[in-house]
This record gives C-alpha cells, structure tokens and sequence, in this order.
C-alpha cells in the first residue's frame, strides 16, 4: 500500500517502537491525577476488609518493635541512647524508618504485581508507584500519632529528658525526602527485577541490612568521626538524625549531610524515572 | 472522508524460548553492537515468519511484519485471521500495552479498547467505586464519570447492587458493568475484541446496537476483531485479513470473509481419492473416492451439495448398495440414506446424494459408507471423508451457535391473532 505523507495532517495520537531516554511524559502523569487518588482511596479502603483489628496493626507492629529493641539491643546489648529514653528513640527512628521500607517494599514490585492489570490497559506506570508513596502516608500519619502520644507521654508525666528545637520544622522536607528516595529506589529496583528475577532475592535481603547501617538503634555520634563520615553516604543517615536531633534535641545535625541527601535523591529519583520510563514500553515481554 | 487512523509499517519481533542466562549476553551484545560500535541490531535482521505449525530455526520471530493500512473515520473495519494470525499483537499495540518493534500507528483523537471488560476491577469495592476506579483507568477524569453516571448504571442494569462489593455479583453482572463503563468512554476510536463471547441475548443486542449507535449516530471508528463471522459480516464494512502476521487481504468485508472462510475450509472438507493399488475395500468392492462436490469455494448452510463416492465392482452382477450414514461432529448419526440394491455389472460405479440447500446446521459432519449386500453389510468405510458447513445467517441480532443438529426451513409456521382479552 503506498500512503501518501500529508504533513498538514494533525495526529493527536502516536505510537512509537520507542521513546527517547529523557521522554518523560509528566502531563500525562497530571491528566491522570484522578485515577491516582482514586488508587490511593483504594489501597486504604481495601486493606484492612475482612481483619478483626482493622488499622490498630498500624499502631501494634512499632509498640512491639519497640519493645524488642528495648530488650535485645538497650537491655542485652548495652547501647546507649544517650539522654533520651530509650523508647522514645527507638519509637522516632522506627517510625521514619517504617515509612521508608514500606514504600520501598511496594513500589520494588511493581511491575510483577501489577502484570495483570498492566498488560490489558494502558495508563501511565508511573501512577501505581506514586500512589503507594501516598496511601502509606496513612499508615504513616497513625504511627507518628502514637509517637506524639508517647512522647507527649514522657514529657508530662515522666518528665523526661526532650529537647525539641526549631529544626522540627524541617519535618515535611525530610518526610519528602524519605518518599523521594523509597520511590528513587523503588522504581528503580522494579524496573531491574522485571528481567532477572533472582534480583528481588538479592533486594529484599539488602533492605534488611539496610536498617543495621542507619542509625536507628544507636546514635550516630557514638561513633567516631571517621565512621561517622562513612555512615553519611548512606542517604537516610542525616534524615534519621536531623529527625532526632529536631524532636528530641538528641542526634548530629549538619546542612551539608542534609543537602548531600537531597541531591542524592533528586540523582536517584532522575535515574529511576528514566529507567522506569523504558522498561514499562517493552515489560509486557519480558515479564 | 478524513483518515481516522493509521498504521505505518507495524512490526514485532517476539524472542522464542526462557528468559535465560543467554539473554543477558544477548542483551550485552545488542548493546555492544548498537550503543559501542554503532551498528545495526544484529537480532533484528534474524526472525522468521510466525507461522506456528512448523519448527522454526530462528529464536526470534515476527508476531506482525510490515503492517500498513488506514481506517477512515466512521468506519467499522473488522480485523479477521485465525489464531496466531496476529490480531491480539495489533490490539496490544494499539492499546499500548506493549509497543511495536518498528513502524508507527498514528490516531486522531482517543483510542479505548474493549479488550477484556471490568479490568482492574477490586472485589473488595463496591460497584459504584469500580465505575469510577476503571473509568479512571481508563483516562476518565472524576468530573465525566459523574457526569455519565446514571447512563452507565442504567445500560448495566445492576442499580440494585450498586453498593454490593462486586465479589457479590454474578459473573454476568459483573462484565454488564465493565462494558457499560467502557461503551461510555466516548473514544473517537474504539477497540472491541471477542465481547460477544458473553452475555446473554439481550445483553449481546445491546452490546452490537451500541456498537452501531457509536459508529453510525456518532461518526466514531471502530476496530472489532471477531472469530464470529456472522457478527463481522453484519456490523462491519471493511475489513482486513491477517495471515502468520501480515496483512494477506483487504477490502469490503463481504470479501475478505469470503477470502477467509476459502482459505479456512481448504482444511474443512476433507475429500479423499485412491488408486486402484491402495483404495480401501474388500475383494470384491474397492472404493475410488469419496468426497462432497459444491458451488464455490466453500460450503454454507445456505448451498446445495452432493455427497458422492465411487467404487469399483469386481465381480458380475454382484448385487450390492450404498448406505450412506451422515455423523456429526459428536458422533450422532444425522441420517442414513441408501441407494436401490439391485445385481452391479463389473466396473466403477458412483453413488451421488443429493442434499437440498436450508436442511444441515452449521458444523463439521463426517460420512461412513456402507456397502450392503443382501441385507447384511460387506464393506462398511468408516470415516470415508468430512467436511465443514459454515454459518450464513444474514442480518440477525443473536450471534450465538444455532441449537439442532438439522436446520431444515421447509417447517413452515403461521403466525396469527386469536383474540383480545
């Protein structure tokens, strides 16, 4: 057949084998803002029908994480927490850390979880990831709730040792800065498991040790200064600390460790849209 | 008439086999070829022609090679191939589930596809939050499935249990749903693939008058991929033909359906001729052939036809007679009809069954010859040919298989007003 290029012709639709590296459709993102409040609405409505606890399992998994820690680690173990309770300080980094993890956990499988859906009906990938990052926001808010009731706990009738400080209002940058980098790392990790398989084994067992490297169940400054500036690369290291050091005047605050954890996520958010943006095009193939 | 869509040599290459560890050097490879040195994909020159019966050398094959055609707005073109032909690669294409290896498809205005109704469906959900939940998916905004609401609750027919979760709904129900969101989408191109398949009568005619309304009253184009020949044939008007991935015909759909259906059935009717060393028989019968003769390239409930077999007699005056038993595909004898018996001389001889036009049923029927002498059977050819009887309905709005195993139209019926009451 031979067709006739009319280049006065006006397509509104292209399909194209595919896109160039840095073709990220984000008004596409924005047309469907619907459908991702609506995936949001979903997971929270959906997740706990037919439990008999319902959303209490969001507050029981940190009391009892807690309680572990106080035994195992500030009991059997020794390590100090310095002038804050003990569980005050594992409760604040449990909590962050927490919000962390779970994105990552969810947003690391995307691709496997969703092939069903993915494979009969276009919409832009990219939703499913963001609206993880987003529901968890829920259970996020629930477990900062019940760290605000115990620290509010300790402060009154306790009269605990708390110094909360002007730094707390940088509390919804670092809150950003988690969802950034779970969502960085998430969507990076789907795109790679799609592929080769035996990769989720080998994420799932990172993330686990991952806790152990971020001063959760210590204080950074225990550490000497050589280590310190070793267990800073670690992005999550300043957002943990700077939490700390905010909400219980307890922890090592620097602007530059903070600035290099931001960069670091903006980089890592960059490459792992564009990585996403190229294996959702031709996933349905390989999965 | 504007073109509406179109595709510009569509390909793509599918790769055979695991995904195993040899795809990670194929992977470095392609990339050392391409991204370092700058060459032409070394795997994309391989891949052979998908045709499925015969072994390929190649891991690498083409589910669609060069594909090019246009639909012009307003047009419902019917996309017809038998499996493995390379419609649900195109439709996956289309609806941008995967994309293609090379080549274009250029569109005016949204594409919505049909291709399996209620996806994304949550069972924990309630009806109405799934209308909004897949309208969503399927880039509805909050603000148009509201709007269309009452439409799409009253064409499902399912108000009732609009606040049930939908794991509470009959199947049926449940695909009601998903259609009536999808019928509602008001895409200026619509994909439909194999919707027929469910649902009951009613359910189907309003499926195909929506279909119809959207192509005729609203000038939308509709692309319907069918096995359903009868369906194809009445709502499209062109169509295209797919064959081992490319595009073997196109044109009015009356043609392409009958392109289809002659290529199809060359493997329905099953015709059989012997020589005189290797034909079937006894001593003193040997069956020549046996076969169904016919107008056209193909046989409808509506043709006349001939179930002929030809035999040779051995020996003067041996007094033999064909008893033709006619078996369909379940093993049910249709009929047995036979010839006058009556002392043969020596020499080939032919029995011909004349069969009216309006009397089988659709379907794939089977023939046993039985050569009777006195009363006791000498020769009975099991499974001496078959062949295939397709659908010819004309315009009807039931697109499902007609029940019986005749289909005889000299019933006739009246039809008349008794009384008031």
């Amino acid at each position: 057949m031979f067709i006739v290029e009319d280049k006065t012709e006006q397509w509104d639709t292209e399909i194209k084998p595919r896109n160039g590296l840095f073709d990220v459709n984000l008004k596409e993102i924005w047309r469907y803002r619907d459908l991702l409040s609506l995936f949001v609405k979903r997971d929270i409505i959906t997740q706990y029908k037919q439990t008999i606890l319902g959303p209490a399992w969001f507050v029981i998994q940190p009391i009892l994480t807690t309680i572990m820690f106080m035994v195992v680690f500030g009991g059997i173990a020794g390590i100090k927490t310095g002038t804050v309770p003990q569980a005050l300080f594992y409760l604040a980094g449990i909590t962050m850390w927490n919000y962390f993890a779970d994105c990552l956990n969810k947003t690391s499988n995307t691709f496997t979880t969703n092939a069903a859906i993915f494979g009969k009906v276009y919409f832009p990938r990219l939703i499913v990831p963001l609206s993880v990052v987003g529901s968890n926001l829920v259970r996020f808010g629930i477990q900062m709730a019940l760290f605000v009731v115990v620290y509010l706990f300790y402060d009154i009738f306790m009269n605990a040792h708390v110094a909360p400080n002007r730094y707390i209002c940088l509390f919804p940058l670092l809150l950003l800065m988690l969802a950034g980098l779970a969502l960085g790392f998430g969507i990076l990790i789907s795109s790679m498991t799609t592929k080769y398989r035996d990769l989720t084994i080998l994420f799932g067992f990172i993330v686990q040790l991952w806790m152990y490297a971020t001063p959760i169940i210590y204080p950074l400054s225990r550490m000497s200064e050589e280590k310190q500036w070793i267990m800073t690369l670690n992005p999550l290291t300043s957002i943990i600390e700077t939490f700390k050091y905010g909400v219980l005047g307890e922890g090592i605050f620097n602007w530059w460790s903070l600035a290099y954890s931001f960069g670091f996520m903006l980089v890592l958010l960059c490459i792992g849209i564009v990585v996403f943006n190229k294996v959702q095009k031709s996933f349905m193939d390989t999965v | 008439m504007s073109i509406a869509i179109r595709f510009d040599n569509i390909s793509k290459q599918y790769r055979l086999g695991f995904v195993s560890t040899k795809t990670l050097s194929h992977d470095l490879n392609r990339w050392w070829q391409t991204s370092v040195r700058g060459k032409e994909d070394p795997y994309l020159k391989i891949g052979e022609v998908n045709n499925r019966a015969t072994k390929g050398v190649s891991e690498y094959v083409w589910a669609l090679r060069d594909i090019n055609f246009e639909v012009e707005q307003g047009d419902v073109l019917g996309i017809i191939g038998k499996n493995g032909a390379g419609k649900s690669t195109l439709l996956k294409i289309l609806s941008k589930v995967t994309s293609p290896t090379t080549g274009s498809i250029k569109a005016k205005g949204r594409i919505a596809s049909l291709l399996e109704v209620g996806t994304g469906f949550h069972p924990e959900m309630t009806g109405r939050e799934n209308i909004f939940m897949n309208g969503a998916i399927m880039g509805m905004t909050k603000k148009e499935i509201s709007r269309k609401l009452d439409e799409i609750v009253d064409f499902s027919g399912v108000e009732r249990y609009l606040d049930t979760p939908v794991k509470r709904y009959s199947s049926g129900m449940t695909v009601r749903l998903g259609f009536a969101i999808a019928a509602h989408l008001d895409p200026e191109i619509l994909v439909v693939d194999e919707v027929l398949a469910v649902g009951d009568a009613e359910f189907q005619k309003k499926a195909i008058g929506k279909m119809q309304d959207v192509s005729k009253g609203e000038g939308r184009t509709v692309l319907f991929v069918s096995h359903n020949m009868a369906a194809v044939k009445n709502l499209c008007k062109t169509g295209i033909l797919l064959k081992d991935g490319s595009v073997q015909f196109s044109g009015q759909i009356s043609d392409v359906v009958d392109q289809y259906l002659s290529d199809e059935t060359t493997k329905g009717i099953v015709n059989n001729f012997w020589d005189f060393e290797n034909a079937p028989g006894m001593e003193k019968i040997r069956v020549k052939s046996a076969y169904v003769q016919h107008k056209g390239n193909y046989l409808t409930v509506k043709d006349e036809f001939d179930i002929v077999t030809e035999f040779w007699n051995l020996e003067e005056g041996f007094p033999v007679n064909v008893s033709m038993h006619l078996y369909d595909i379940n093993g049910q004898c249709v009929y047995n009809v036979f010839t006058e018996n009556k002392p043969l001389q020596k020499g080939l001889h032919k029995a011909v069954f004349h069969i009216p036009a309006n009397l089988m049923n659709d379907g794939i029927y089977y023939v046993n010859n039985m050569f009777v002498s006195k009363s006791a059977s000498y020769f009975n050819h099991e499974h001496a040919h078959s062949f295939e009887i397709l659908e010819d309905r004309g315009l009807s709005d039931w697109h499902g298989k007609w029940r019986g195993v005749i289909r005889p139209t000299f019933i006739t019926n009246e039809y008349s007003f008794i009384e008031s009451i």
